[in-house]
């Protein structure tokens, strides 16, 4: 009895090792941006980036899906505390970008197009050293409900 | 009667700011979205007409004719602009849900033929938030 005891003790340990589960929040921040290229002439800005090309900006309400994968811990079944997860995201992201101007008011747009490429790259370098490391990271950010994009690829 | 609604979108910056009172009043009253250098939304624009249906077309109003009033005279005003500074009949008001609803109405109402009847503008400045004028 003893000896089933301990198998299945392996059998559910070994169970919990081997399964990778990704884990998701979901938040949002609402900010204003304009795509241009200062190299560029006012011209050339227009004939890439059109109407996100206006001087006066335009905004978005951006969705974030941010998907954490990796083994849940034996002791929590957690792969990630999804609470501590939403903190990191509100003190890293939401703090840094929501109600502002990704051009003029963030220190990360200063010298790089906000494009949501460009945000979600910007985000998973913000989050990555906040994670551990054996858990992967990947970041899904919606600029519309049509268009969104995923990083890393 | 019925009730016939067609969804349209935009995206737009804009800042909720009185310039009659102080950077603090402003700061207490609309608190992040005063921000100076803006924000921005996609809102999302249903319009409603009602009136009755037309026995040789089984219409109410052809839905793709009040799609392209939609586009002219609001979505063309507004998509991918600054809502305080581009949009003529914003222009020295306060650029809240609620009074762009009014004035997304006021576009409207003109360009509608006899029997069609606008209903309600409803408009989303986030999936959590909106407003509805119903020209009262």
């Amino acid at each position: 009895m003893t000896l089933l005891k301990a198998k299945r003790a392996i059998l559910f340990t070994e169970y919990m090792t081997q399964k990778k589960v990704s884990v998701f929040r979901h938040e949002h921040f609402n900010a204003a941006h304009r795509l241009y290229n200062p190299s560029w002439s006012f011209e050339q800005n227009d004939a890439v980036f059109g109407k996100c090309n206006n001087p006066h900006f335009h905004g978005h309400n951006y969705e974030l899906v941010v998907k954490i994968t990796g083994v849940p811990n034996a002791d929590t079944g957690y792969v990630m505390d999804l609470k501590q997860l939403s903190d990191l995201i509100k003190r890293e992201v939401h703090e840094r970008f929501d109600h502002k101007n990704l051009n003029m008011d963030t220190a990360e747009f200063k010298k790089l197009n906000p494009t949501a490429e460009n945000i979600a790259i910007v985000i998973y370098d913000l989050l990555r050293p906040h994670i551990d490391a054996e858990k992967d990271l990947q970041i899904r950010l919606y600029e519309t409900p049509r268009n969104f994009v995923e990083y890393p690829a | 009667m019925v009730y016939l609604t067609r969804l349209e979108h935009f995206n737009a910056a804009h800042k909720l700011f009185n310039p009659a009172w102080s950077k603090e009043k402003n700061d207490a009253v609309f608190g992040i979205c005063a921000n100076e250098n803006w924000h921005g939304h996609n809102f999302d624009l249903f319009v409603t007409i009602k009136g009755k249906v037309n026995e040789d077309t089984g219409f109410l109003f052809d839905v793709k004719k009040l799609s392209d009033l939609m586009k002219i005279h609001v979505i063309e005003k507004l998509d991918h602009k600054n809502l305080n500074m581009d949009v003529d009949f914003m222009r020295d008001k306060m650029c809240s849900t609620e009074n762009l609803a009014v004035g997304i109405w006021q576009q409207l109402v003109p360009h509608l033929p006899e029997g069609v009847i606008l209903h309600c503008v409803k408009l989303y400045e986030t999936p959590r938030i909106y407003v509805e004028y119903y020209g009262e």
